[in-house]
């Protein structure tokens, strides 16, 4: 009966699993581009709804002899990373016509790693947040070279090589723990650490640094990004979308879930705290003065996404805001990520529809892009507008939370960065609209989107606007699911 | 009489207009001719249901109808409301905005028939007038200010709508930069209000302030940022220099944003903390003082132009000093019903400019004259406006002119007679107007684009979707000033206003020798006006002689555009601050620009050596990364 419950609460991961195989299995027989899109997007629903079962039925619990677990937060990024997966699955069918050879395992190989990503926000134990990292990590290597051109090539073995690394230093901070508890669950740890005392604790330190250098990289935040530029820009675009919203949630999301259950004490995390205030200050300084340098429109993004971590740190250097039972830093992460998910697919949507037709990355390529595709245009300068955390966008919301949480843990200085750091993005970013608006086109071809693709950048401008007017909902949700962890 | 409104009906009041932009942005490009149907739908819906929020305000005799606040977003012990002020001011302004706009946007049909724009005008326009809805709604500091700097935007794009002209970008440009600077004390004054009281609903504030709960001097601060926000959006002294220009945006615009948007905007907002003002005489003072300069130098420089369009910009500089005048010297009800009349009369003078301009393809009354004969309609129509504004009995700016005049003399003597002085210059340059434009013989106009000059065809009356607004105007101009005879709008207005405020409120009563001393000053306008223009019983060229120095000082504008552009900005800002840049360019960024070049190409030569170098330095990084945190942990906390 516990292993049957066990099951049903890995459910929505195992649909995906479980249809990715069916699809490369079937793609053996028939290759119909329809039946693998269409068997990708029914797993992705699957997923969805047997999430939204688990909610309706209240299954929350832990499983499989406590190595999983099934609470707010694990669902809320269940429900996060379906959702990225089907936007980019929707803007994948279009773009997946340069590889039409390998499109079963192209989709098969999104669904196994939502999968994973899924996992790593649910797992509590070292050992499985160990094994689904790889699962995640390697299912990305392999598509980031999908193009396999030289820059895809390039960009996929850079990405392995240096994953392999810093695989290789979070393993070493894991077995730093381990060998201070003698446990591998993280509610051990936890106790641990606690009780740890001056002899104990410059280990703990050391874990801590090697944890936050091995999954920085997955964060994408200074001084662990140096890959990100080269293989956003190389890998094929719809994952670099998915890189920067899919694989950067997952790193949060284990992050969180291992410092606040095994790190959370009080004595430990003061140190992480400042930890991450100075990383986050550095990464948003930057992301965002290279970003300005970029000519390319993938690169800036790449640079950007970077700035974006920064801002996400702040929340996790904002521990000390506690907001009745729950800290005000978590929920704001978990905010920032979801309204960040919608904003940067919908830029890498219109991206794509764009330089599909152009054939090109190039920033000034977009010129005039308002009379050659005005909704994509409109669409793309809404992302920007978001992303540089101007109202009524999602992406002001969630800059507003996070900083508003920083300045209630007496990180003003922190703040006034990060304010800085926003002035000095509005350059780049609105610059792309300058382009778009103002400058004369280069051709007067239309440029025109998908169905598939449309409706992607319908949804993702939807969400931005939702949450950018609307926000408790959400607001509501994230602090509930930050709630897991108690302040 | 209706039911008290409900509250998703105000919401839809801006709502309305907002969504006809959306919709008009999203989709009617292909359909230009409908988006002016949605946009006067939208609007057209509006004013009705603002018809019912009056009707419901009379009812309470003007005090706010009280409808709960929305909490928006709560960020720890940050709150954000959202809220409608729904109160007499606020009644009166929504209808003072839709009519007007109303019956804009169907002037507009016929006045930009064939713009290649036309859907984007209207888009425009409706965003316009919903921002200004939602300004006169705005229940707390965040959301005005929000709307108010939508407003900017707007006129911006507005009057930079013809962008293809240099003179248009310019005039955008300079509007858009000046009233930046009044923002700046408004923006000021918010976010000290915020950090001494944490309190961002304007009632509130307001009751903190009669209460005594916030000191003097932080009152008299926030006046004053409050009220620098209103000098520079309703153009007053000094920050008036961007009105003038701002006629490069179609003439429609300029009705909108001289009668009913934009700078009524900054007269709201007086009004709107008229609470305040009135708590610190020093600001209140300021108030009057300014609006009494204001109201005399605009008036000078109305006098001397050429240009039909500038003459009714002066004109709304001076009225709008006015308004302020009457706010400053306790004359709240007046100088809210001088804007209220103001409105239509000031909106018929533009369309009426407007419609002259479609005939004549000009706007130099030099090239008019004559058009009596041709346009009746816009003539009869455009006296009716200039008399009202002059404030000659029986019509509407008669009665608010008297209030405003009744309400300096039991306050401030001085400024009366300044007031009286230009009530005089008003009906001089208006006289002008009328007999450069509308008397004498044609003089030729201009030629319409496209066809050669020396245009001699007879100008025409303008079609009847551009006549029937100017009537509906007219009949405003003149039937308006009498809904105050038995003070019901003065009541209405004042309905909301706490005791305290009250107090300061100066009492108006009607004198019969102030009204027949204004009448003199203004028939004594008119009558200069005509012996000179008219009859020509004066030579002009003769007078423009004689006042030789005077005439240079006022063509020139008191030499404020000199004083603001060539010596400010040119001198001071573009030599010094600029100058610096251009150092801090060429020597450190463009230094910085070269070593890493330099250094980009130097390591690329290098690193083609090591194949792979790249990675093995990204990998590095980690390490020197966890080195560096450890180090600084350590350093930190050892």
């Amino acid at each position: 009966m516990d292993e049957l419950g066990s099951v049903d609460r890995l459910g929505p991961e195992l649909i995906l699993l479980a249809f990715a195989g069916i699809i490369v299995l079937t793609d053996l027989v028939v290759q119909r581009r329809w039946l693998v899109v269409g068997g990708s997007l029914l797993a992705v629903a699957g997923s969805l709804i047997w999430a939204g079962t688990l909610v309706a039925r209240d299954m929350r619990g832990s499983a499989f002899d406590g190595l999983l677990v099934v609470d707010n937060f694990s669902l809320f990024f269940a429900f996060l990373f379906a959702g990225i997966a089907a936007v980019v699955i929707l803007a994948s069918i279009d773009y997946s016509e340069r590889f039409s050879r390998y499109q079963a395992e192209y989709y098969a190989l999104i669904l196994v790693s939502a999968a994973g990503m899924m996992l790593l926000a649910a797992t509590v134990d070292l050992i499985a947040i160990f094994i689904v990292l790889e699962l995640t990590g390697i299912s990305l290597y392999i598509l980031v070279a999908f193009l396999k051109d030289m820059r895809s090539s390039e960009a996929g073995l850079k990405y392995l090589l240096l994953g392999a690394l810093s695989t290789a230093v979070t393993l070493y901070g894991m077995a730093l723990l381990f060998g201070l508890s003698g446990s591998t669950s993280l509610d051990d740890i936890g106790n641990v650490v606690a009780a740890a005392n001056d002899d104990t604790r410059a280990a703990v330190v050391m874990a801590m640094v090697f944890l936050v250098a091995g999954l920085g990289f997955k964060m994408a935040v200074v001084p662990f990004q140096m890959w990100v530029p080269d293989v956003y820009e190389g890998a094929p675009t719809p994952i670099t979308a998915y890189l920067s919203v899919g694989s950067k949630a997952a790193g949060f999301a284990v992050v969180m879930r291992i410092f606040f259950e095994a790190l959370g004490d009080r004595s430990i995390s003061s140190d992480w705290s400042n930890m991450f205030a100075a990383v986050a200050a550095i990464s948003m300084t930057v992301g965002n003065v290279v970003a300005i340098t970029q000519t390319n429109i993938k690169r800036m993004l790449g640079y950007s996404s970077i700035a974006q971590a920064g801002y996400l740190v702040v929340g996790l250097a904002a521990i000390s805001a506690a907001e009745g039972e729950f800290s005000l830093g978590a929920s704001g992460v978990i905010f920032f990520l979801a309204a960040y998910a919608f904003t940067n697919l919908g830029a890498f949507i219109a991206i794509i529809a764009i330089s599909n037709r152009i054939n090109s990355d190039e920033i000034g390529d977009y010129a005039g892009m308002i009379r050659r595709a005005p909704l994509l245009a409109l669409g793309l300068t809404l992302c920007l507008v978001s992303l540089t955390g101007i109202p009524p966008t999602a992406g002001f919301i969630a800059k507003v939370y996070i900083f508003n949480a920083a300045v209630q843990s007496d990180l003003v200085w922190l703040v006034i960065v990060g304010v800085l750091n926003s002035v000095v993005s509005a350059y780049y970013y609105l610059r792309v609209v300058l382009q778009m608006f103002l400058e004369a086109p280069a051709s007067e071809e239309r440029v025109s989107a998908g169905p598939s693709l449309g409706l992607a950048m319908a949804i993702a401008s939807g969400g931005i606007l939702f949450i950018g007017i609307l926000p408790f909902l959400l607001l509501e949700v994230s602090e509930t699911a930050a709630r897991t962890f108690g302040s | 009489m209706l039911n008290t409104i409900p509250e998703a009906v105000v919401w839809a009041i801006f709502l309305l207009p907002l969504s006809s932009f959306v919709i008009i942005s999203l989709f009617a490009r292909r359909w230009p001719q409908r988006s002016g149907y949605i946009t006067i739908a939208a609007i057209g819906i509006s004013f009705l249901f603002s018809l019912w929020v009056l009707d419901s305000v009379i009812q309470e005799d003007g005090a706010n109808l009280g409808f709960p606040t929305h909490e928006w977003l709560t960020i720890g012990s940050l709150t954000l409301n959202l809220g409608l002020t729904v109160d007499g001011l606020s009644a009166i302004m929504l209808m003072v905005v839709t009519s007007v706009s109303l019956l804009v946007q169907i002037y507009s049909q016929g006045y930009m028939h064939g713009d290649p724009g036309y859907s984007r005008y209207f888009g425009f326009m409706s965003l316009f007038t919903a921002a200004m809805l939602g300004l006169v709604l705005a229940e707390n500091l965040i959301m005005l200010f929000l709307f108010w700097e939508l407003v900017g935007l707007c006129s911006y794009l507005l009057i930079g709508f013809w962008f293809e002209r240099p003179a248009a970008r310019a005039a955008a440009t300079k509007a858009f930069v000046v009233t930046r600077l009044g923002d700046l004390g408004f923006l000021s004054a918010i976010l000290l209000i915020w950090t001494q009281t944490g309190e961002l609903d304007i009632p509130n504030i307001q009751e903190m302030a009669m209460t005594g709960a916030i000191g003097t001097v932080i009152l008299t601060w926030l006046a004053a940022g409050v009220f620098a926000g209103a000098v520079g959006k309703s153009a007053q002294f000094p920050l008036h220099v961007w009105l003038p220009d701002a006629m490069e945006g179609p003439t429609p615009v300029s009705a909108l944003i001289h009668a009913a948007t934009m700078v009524a905007a900054g007269v709201y907002l007086v009004a709107r903390f008229f609470p305040i003002f009135s708590a610190s005489e020093e600001a209140i003072n300021s108030v009057a003082v300014v609006g009494g300069i204001t109201a005399l130098i605009a008036a000078s420089m109305g006098i001397v132009v050429t240009d039909i369009k500038r003459v009714l910009a002066y004109s709304t500089i001076s009225q709008l000093g006015y308004m302020m005048l009457a706010l400053g010297v306790g004359g709240f009800a007046a100088g809210i019903f001088h804007l209220f009349n103001h409105a239509f009369f000031k909106a018929l003078l533009f369309l009426g400019a407007g419609s002259v301009n479609h005939a004549t393809h000009t706007f130099d009354m030099r090239r008019m004259g004559g058009l009596r004969h041709f346009m009746p309609w816009t003539f009869v129509t455009f006296v009716i406006a200039s008399l009202s504004l002059a404030g000659i009995f029986p019509l509407s700016g008669f009665w608010s002119k008297d209030e405003i005049l009744s309400a300096a003399w039991e306050d401030q003597r001085l400024l009366f007679w300044v007031a009286l002085v230009v009530v005089f210059m008003t009906a001089l340059y208006m006289g002008r107007a009328i007999f450069l434009t509308f008397g004498g013989e044609y003089r030729g106009g201009e030629a319409p684009p496209g066809e050669q000059a020396g245009h001699e065809a007879q100008p025409h009356e303008s079609p009847p979707v551009m006549v029937l607004p100017l009537v509906v105007l007219a009949v405003a101009a003149v039937v308006t000033g009498f809904l105050n005879l038995h003070h019901g709008v003065t009541d209405l207005l004042e309905g909301w206003l706490p005791e305290l405020a009250l107090e300061r409120a100066t009492e108006i009563e009607f004198h019969f020798g102030l009204a027949t001393l204004s009448m003199i000053f203004g028939l004594a306008g008119f009558i200069v006006a005509w012996a000179i223009y008219g009859a020509r019983l004066l030579s002009a060229d003769r007078l423009r002689q004689a006042f030789g120095p005077v005439h240079r000082l006022l063509v020139n504008k008191y030499y404020m555009d000199w004083l603001y552009e060539d010596q400010l900005v040119r001198r001071v800002v573009v030599r010094t601050v600029a100058g610096g840049l251009d150092l801090f360019d060429r020597y450190v960024v463009d230094g910085a620009v070269n070593t890493t070049a330099w250094l980009t190409q130097f390591s690329a030569s290098r690193l083609r050596l090591v194949q792979s170098g790249q990675l093995q330095l990204y990998a590095a990084a980690i390490f020197v990364g966890v080195v560096l945190i450890v180090a600084g942990i350590l350093i930190v906390n050892p």
